[in-house]
């Protein structure tokens, strides 16, 4: 069994410890896509460090509950609260009050899609400058040299000036997770990062998240990758049918699942 | 170039050449240096009229697009019929409708006599841009909001999780990729549009098909004017052809070749 948990990581804060600064919370979040509930009153606390693992079959709501965090999705009840501060909803349920605030709160929380979802109509060096250069107003220079920097991390310096439709698909997403990074987030959400790659692309995806797991930064990550979670994660949450239906420090969850459906859950994906 | 040059095509090229010789001996051309600047002048009102109309069509083309691809009701609505009522009308009666109706009804009014814009808008050119520019961005309108809706969710979903403004959303991803789409397209329907100019010689405005009428009704020649004429239409056809293959070929490309 290869067990690494903890190895190399020191970073493992206990979800309970509220010492450590919060960085995400999300209460009480409920999610309708019309008649069809999708979230029924989800509760998760993520503070400074924590990498959490969200688990669970299709259907069961992870990737909306992600998407609500950073209001891609509207929540249709509940509240989130980033870095201490409440993303301000509209009182009708129409999406966030104030667009300022939310496209600030955006700008902390790094975003890594299923489909990669880079500019197709710029080169990855400019996919990466562009909301430092426009948004955050930092000089093209410092933007570039930043930006170099992350892609030379990931593997990816002498593919600066390509198009995405030059790049394998890991390529694409490790391109994709130095865009995120390039605005200096405060956490970051992982949605199925690996799940639209080739068997064979899904570990160099794999080792970008992985070191970044082992610097310390704050994570969610939605996955199917269960060997995966059990190495990264500070804290697993199953989700089922909409609701937390059980969590906790992933040796517990995958060496002791208690409820009935965890168990079926980790004996259909092997 | 050898292997261009097969016997087939060479035997097409003499036949062409010797076509182009009998033109030129066995027709009568003498008319030519007396009406060649008069040529001249309409091939350039063509010019101008075909590049205004739709540089300012594609303008309005755009905002029409967005408002039907995304817009709230009270905007797209509108769009959708003007865009409807456009393509579902000849442009000879926008033409006049726009000439004799709306160009008849200004000089009723008096300070738009006495005004410095009446010089301009008692010509018939003025009614000749606006048609041409309606039309066209009735009909690309209708393509633009195709253009905005075919761009991937992901690619703007991508951009609002990165806290980019709405406005910096549509002007740096969404409308360039929206274009880079239509490009295509768009080069097909310029030809179209220069097709519809000699429409506009019906309200008086003289460009290249109205000089050749000129021809053929004080020298009674038919034939020469309307093959210069064809001919004139193709040459500006190719070179809408090849500006748009140009701007195609220099944008990045979009899928993997292969």
């Amino acid at each position: 069994m290869n067990n690494k948990v903890g190895a190399g990581l020191g970073v493992t804060v206990p979800l309970t410890d509220k010492s450590a600064t919060e960085a995400i919370r999300v209460e009480g979040l409920r999610k309708s896509f019309g008649p069809h509930e999708v979230l029924k009153g989800v509760d998760l606390t993520a503070h400074e460090g924590d990498v959490i693992a969200v688990i669970g079959g299709s259907g069961s709501g992870k990737s909306t509950m992600l998407r609500c965090i950073n209001f891609l999705e509207t929540p249709s009840a509940g509240r989130i609260v980033i870095a201490g501060e409440e993303v301000r909803q509209r009182p009708d349920g129409g999406g966030p009050a104030d667009r300022r605030q939310i496209e600030r709160i955006r700008r902390s929380l790094g975003m890594v899609f299923q489909s990669f979802n880079l500019w197709t109509h710029k080169t990855v060096l400019d996919n990466l400058i562009e909301v430092p250069v426009h948004v955050l107003g930092v000089s093209r220079a410092e933007a570039t040299d930043r930006a170099r920097s992350l892609l030379a991390r990931v593997g990816l310096a002498e593919k600066a000036d390509s198009y995405p439709a030059f790049l394998s698909g890991g390529q694409q997403q490790r391109a994709a997770i130095a865009r995120a990074l390039c605005i200096e987030p405060r956490a970051m959400l992982f949605d199925e990062p690996t799940s639209a790659l080739d068997p064979e692309l899904v570990g160099e995806v794999l080792a970008v998240i992985r070191g970044l797991a082992a610097e310390g930064r704050t994570m969610i990550l939605v996955t199917h990758e269960m060997k995966f979670a059990r190495e990264v994660a500070s804290h697993v949450i199953f989700l089922a049918n909409g609701q937390v239906e059980e969590q906790g420090p992933p040796d517990q969850v995958f060496g002791a699942p208690q409820s009935p459906r965890l168990q079926q859950f980790l004996r259909s994906v092997g | 170039m050898r292997g261009w040059l097969q016997p087939h095509r060479i035997v097409l090229i003499l036949i062409g050449l010797a076509l182009v010789w009998l033109c030129v001996t066995q027709m009568r051309w003498d008319w030519l240096p007396k009406y060649a600047p008069m040529m001249a002048e309409g091939l350039w009102r063509t010019i101008w009229l075909l590049v205004l109309s739709s540089i300012f069509g594609m303008a309005l083309a755009i905002p029409l697009g967005l408002a039907q691809a995304a817009g709230p009701w009270f905007l797209a609505t509108p769009a959708r019929i003007f865009c409807t009522v456009i393509r579902g009308t000849p442009l000879l009666l926008q033409i006049w409708l726009l000439y004799y109706g709306l160009g008849s009804l200004f000089p009723q009014f008096p300070w738009i006599r006495e005004s410095d814009l009446w010089p301009i808008l008692r010509q018939a050119w003025p009614y000749a841009l606006l048609a041409l520019t309606l039309s066209f961005a009735g009909y690309e309108g209708e393509v633009m909001r195709g253009a905005f809706r075919s761009v991937p969710r992901g690619q703007l979903e991508a951009a609002r999780a990165m806290g980019m403004p709405r406005h910096l959303i549509l002007w740096r991803i969404w409308l360039p990729q929206a274009l880079r789409a239509v490009l295509p397209t768009l080069g097909g329907e310029t030809v179209l549009q220069m097709k519809a100019t000699p429409l506009v010689a019906t309200i008086t405005v003289v460009e290249i098909y109205a000089v050749a009428s000129r021809v053929r009704q004080d020298t009674f020649i038919i034939y020469e004017p309307l093959l210069l004429l064809a001919l004139a239409y193709l040459a500006l056809a190719g070179l809408i052809v090849l500006a748009f293959r140009w701007f195609e070929n220099r944008g990045p490309v979009r899928h993997r070749p292969g």
